[in-house]
């Protein structure tokens, strides 16, 4: 190759780099071989105690579930995960039809109009989705009613520093948000009404109501929800939210001490181009064929540049396909299996630990669906103790909260069996 | 030859998947939640046995270009091959099943890992400290530059602009106005390179930072960096590096070195992490000391040989992810990082520029070339001389595709006309550059003879040339059931 260039070495072609810039040699260890290269990974990999699926009772935003062997078997095909974004449509077919597929099934679970490609994480999305309510309404202040997720909140409210606009919280006492109790900071210069459903405790808001209030001071509902859930809870679409947003990690990913996970956001038709990141759209070829195109990218950076709805380039589409793969295993019966399970498990846990000494349900008046707060007595030292029989007990969420000090969230999925759900309560009965 | 939605595959007297029974007395939903807040209807999902869905996805699979088929010269995006142990190791149990609220006693492995990570990208791009929250290259752009608009404002300064290229990546600009930036252009001069006349005239003390690629998007190495780093500090500004292109430089310099105050990479592209069709990447961002207080929390610390995540970071701009940010990826590039070590990952680069500029070489008198070489790890070629027979860079795109290759990057950057970005990278082979090669002669030589065959390509995909402009003008962006009230 030297040769055709007309050169003998390399050299010739780093002249241009700065004597004084050139590296000897990086400070690190010399490559290994595969076998010592697996070795070495295995060893940090052992360092870890991963704890069993069904003795898992903690979720706060992740969760343990069942993922089908035709999910891992999808994502592990080298056609998909060593593609990169479909900007050649004629070659990327196979991934252009997997997300319009994914952005269908997305709109269908909330019940919206459109859903994009993917975000990063329940988290971005949150922001992404009060970035729009700001830009749509031109307010500048969003109000988060509620338990939101605090790591949401966070990086929502980094956001909102570097985008200027200003975040607002309104905690309830009961647990759940009374629409009433929103009153004052609801006011015209709200841009936007954001709340979880289920709540980061795993309460069931009144997200009807909460939309309303929302639409009554002119700014837009943005609904946080959980994918499994909207089996059996009322979609957004279906109460008026503007945008729907979430963390899809549970349909089909691996917690993976926290990601790669799935943002997702949907909204009515009318806020489409306000939409962050990538759209696919059906299209056709000069024969009549059905073909699929990456489209309305006039709101993206590679187009706008400054003026683009929002940065992003790279999304989490090989975990949107893994999301597909399993809503089309699932299918609407399997999925709505799925969260009944988890019902009807946390709800038996509930009443087994509500007859417990020293154990009391933090929010008796409030629904769940399969995440629930507890307040317990002497709550680190047992979750200490349950470590030891192998159980990840509930998650203590007052680090976050100073006045749930001492209240620990559970949950169930449909991989805590009744077995282990005995094990559990009689750890915390010892 | 296409593939039926899954929707449109649905069989409605299919039943689900057979899922754990409860084992449990059932609880109806009704009876514990209020009838007005549950869900009336099911949504429309399909409904499909295992088979079916095994078929369907593998048939999508099929009408799917991959690194893994074949070349993929895509510029700017760094397609090299991801070797397969990166998969075995994200994909491990001590590692995928970690919950990320597991005690901290309980993960000393994954903090190690990340620790491991964080010190070996300082060692190779020459910053201080690194933060892996950001899940893809314009999140850690973001990130870097809300750290130095933090570092502006705590010395009382009110900076409120970015200059960026005329050639940057789109993000750079984005990135910096969803800051709240004004975003001001730097001209690039006649060798493809920032000018710095220009640059001067741009410079204030409004300025916050100049994002620059290097080497450029062009492929070109800013061989004034040194002076350009000057001039940016000598008024108080930050120099900001955009890492899309750190596969050139891997061993051979470090931006660090070259004055870079920020640093982000894209794990997706230099450290072989797959690109997914899209993501998820990686994008963490490194920072000098004396912005190391400005980094999103939490940060990772090593105490008596115990790692410990430390939250209490008062001056941080907070968190910018959930979690920790993309840990499976930075399972994967660790791996790579541990495969190739210092001797491979200089190889690699050194490879990197080798290919880039044997296949320039190659193509010279087939496509214009608007700037002098050498380049680095890629080249920007323009498709000018084809465009007297009607031929434009989409034509030799479409007539690569129908040949067996992935297409170049086309109509970027967006200062050569007709641009054709090619990037090679180290892992194709000189056959497979020699077979690109003769491809791109074949469809120049087409042009002449025969330009409306080539105006016709791709014939012998899934589909022809789609239809852009009616799918934007009446967006469909979603199947709907065919009888829905």
């Amino acid at each position: 190759m030297l040769a055709e260039m007309g050169i003998e070495t390399l050299e010739p072609l780093l002249a241009d780099i700065p004597a004084r810039l050139r590296l000897r040699r990086l400070n690190l260890a010399d490559g290994l071989s595969e076998a010592e290269t697996m070795a070495r990974v295995r060893q940090l990999a052992g360092r870890n105690s991963a704890f069993e699926d069904r003795l898992t009772f903690r979720g706060g935003g992740v969760y343990r579930r069942f993922i089908p062997a035709a999910v891992p078997a999808v994502t592990s095909k080298s056609e998909f995960y060593t593609a990169y974004t479909p900007y050649q449509p004629e070659a990327s077919q196979g991934w252009l039809q997997a997300t319009f597929e994914f952005q269908t099934m997305i709109a269908e679970l909330t019940a919206m109009d459109v859903s994009n490609a993917s975000l990063y994480d329940g988290a971005t999305a949150v922001a992404e989705a009060a970035a729009m309510a700001v830009v749509q309404t031109g307010r500048d202040r969003v109000l988060v009613a509620g338990y939101l997720h605090p790591e949401y909140l966070e990086v929502l409210t980094t956001y909102a520093r570097g985008r200027k606009f200003h975040v607002l919280q309104k905690l309830p006492r009961a647990g759940v948000v009374d629409p009433d109790e929103l009153g004052e900071p609801l006011d015209q210069t709200v841009a936007a009404v954001i709340f979880q459903q289920p709540n980061f405790l795993g309460l069931v808001e009144d997200a009807q109501a909460l939309t309303e209030a929302a639409h009554q001071a002119g700014a837009l509902a943005v609904a946080c929800v959980d994918p499994v859930n909207l089996a059996l809870l009322q979609p957004p679409g279906e109460y008026g939210a503007d945008i729907a947003v979430g963390e899809g990690q549970q349909l089909g990913l691996t917690p993976s001490y926290g990601g790669p996970h799935l943002g997702f956001i949907a909204c009515r038709s009318e806020l489409v181009r306000r939409l962050p990141g990538r759209l696919v759209g059906e299209s056709q070829d000069a024969r009549g064929r059905r073909g699929f195109v990456l489209t309305l990218q006039a709101r993206e950076q590679h187009i706008r540049r400054d003026k683009a709805t929002s940065n992003i380039c790279t999304n989490h589409a090989l975990c949107a396909l893994a999301a597909t793969v399993y809503l089309s295993y699932m299918g609407p019966d399997g999925l709505r299996d799925v969260a009944q399970t988890s019902l009807t498990r946390s709800h038996h846990l509930e009443r087994r630990l509500a007859g417990l000494r020293g154990f009391r349900p933090a929010f008796p008046e409030a629904a769940f669906v399969n995440e629930f707060p507890v307040r317990v007595e002497g709550g680190e030292g047992l979750l200490a103790r349950l470590q030891e029989v192998g159980i990840l007990g509930g998650l203590p969420v007052g680090r976050w909260f100073p006045e749930l000090e001492g209240v620990l969230v559970f949950c169930c999925t449909e991989l805590n069996d009744a077995a282990a759900i005995e094990t559990l309560v009689e750890a915390c009965n010892g | 030859m296409t593939e039926p939605l899954s929707f449109e595959k649905s069989r409605e007297s299919l039943p689900g998947p057979r899922l754990p029974a409860a084992g449990l007395p059932g609880v109806d939903p009704a009876q514990v939640i209020p009838r007005a807040r549950l869900r009336r209807n099911r949504p429309h999902l399909p409904r499909l046995s295992e088979p079916e869905v095994m078929r369907h996805f593998t048939r999508l699979a099929a009408m799917n270009y991959s690194i893994s088929k074949n070349f993929y010269p895509l510029g700017s995006c760094t397609m090299k091959y991801n070797p397969v142990t990166n998969e075995v190791a994200a994909s491990l149990p001590g590692f995928a099943y970690l919950h990320p609220y597991q005690p901290e006693e309980t993960v000393q492995g994954a903090l190690e890992l990340m620790w491991d990570l964080e010190r070996a990208l300082c060692e190779i791009v020459g910053v201080d400290r690194m933060c892996l929250q950001p899940a893809a290259g314009a999140h850690g752009e973001w990130t870097g530059l809300r750290m130095i608009q933090a570092f502006h404002e705590d010395r009382g300064e009110d900076r409120s602009e970015v200059i960026v290229p005329d050639s940057a990546h789109g993000t750079n600009p984005a990135s910096a106005a969803l800051c709240g930036f004004k975003v001001v252009e730097v001209r690039s001069d006649a060798g493809g390179r920032v000018s710095l006349p220009d640059l001067e005239s741009k410079l204030s003390p409004r300025t916050a930072a100049l994002m620059l690629t290097n080497p450029n998007t062009l492929g070109l190495f800013e061989k004034e960096i040194l002076e350009v780093a000057d001039l940016v500090h000598s008024v108080g500004a930050k120099l900001y590096y955009d890492g899309a292109n750190l596969n050139a430089l891997m061993g051979i310099c470090r931006p660090g070195d070259m004055g870079f105050d920020v640093v982000h990479l894209n794990l997706h592209k230099t450290f072989t992490t797959p690109h997914g069709g899209g993501g998820p990447g990686a994008g963490p961002v490194g920072v000098m000391k004396d912005l190391e207080q400005f980094l999103p929390r939490p940060t990772l610390e090593r105490e008596n040989g115990h790692f410990k995540l430390d939250f209490e970071r008062p001056r941080s701009i907070g968190r910018v992810r959930s979690f920790y940010g993309n840990f499976g990826m930075l399972v994967r590039a660790l791996t790579y990082i541990l495969a190739m070590g210092a001797d491979g990952l200089s190889q690699a680069s050194e490879d990197a520029v080798l290919s880039a500029n044997y296949l320039r070489t190659r193509l010279e008198g087939a496509l214009e070339f608007p700037h002098d070489g050498p380049c680095k790890h890629e080249f920007v070629a323009s498709a000018r001389n084809l465009t007297a027979q009607g031929i434009h860079a989409t034509d030799l795109a479409k007539g690569l595709l129908e040949r067996g290759f992935y297409a170049p990057t086309i109509y970027f950057p967006l200062i050569v006309p007709e641009a054709v970005m090619v990037e090679p990278t180290e892992t194709e082979s000189k056959a497979t550059l020699d077979a690109f090669t003769e491809a791109v002669l074949e469809i120049v030589q087409l042009a002449q003879t025969d330009p409306e065959r080539l105006q016709a390509e791709p014939t012998s995909l899934p589909v022809g040339r789609l239809d852009e402009v009616a799918a934007a003008r009446h967006p469909v962006l979603r199947w709907r059931p065919p009888a829905q009230d």
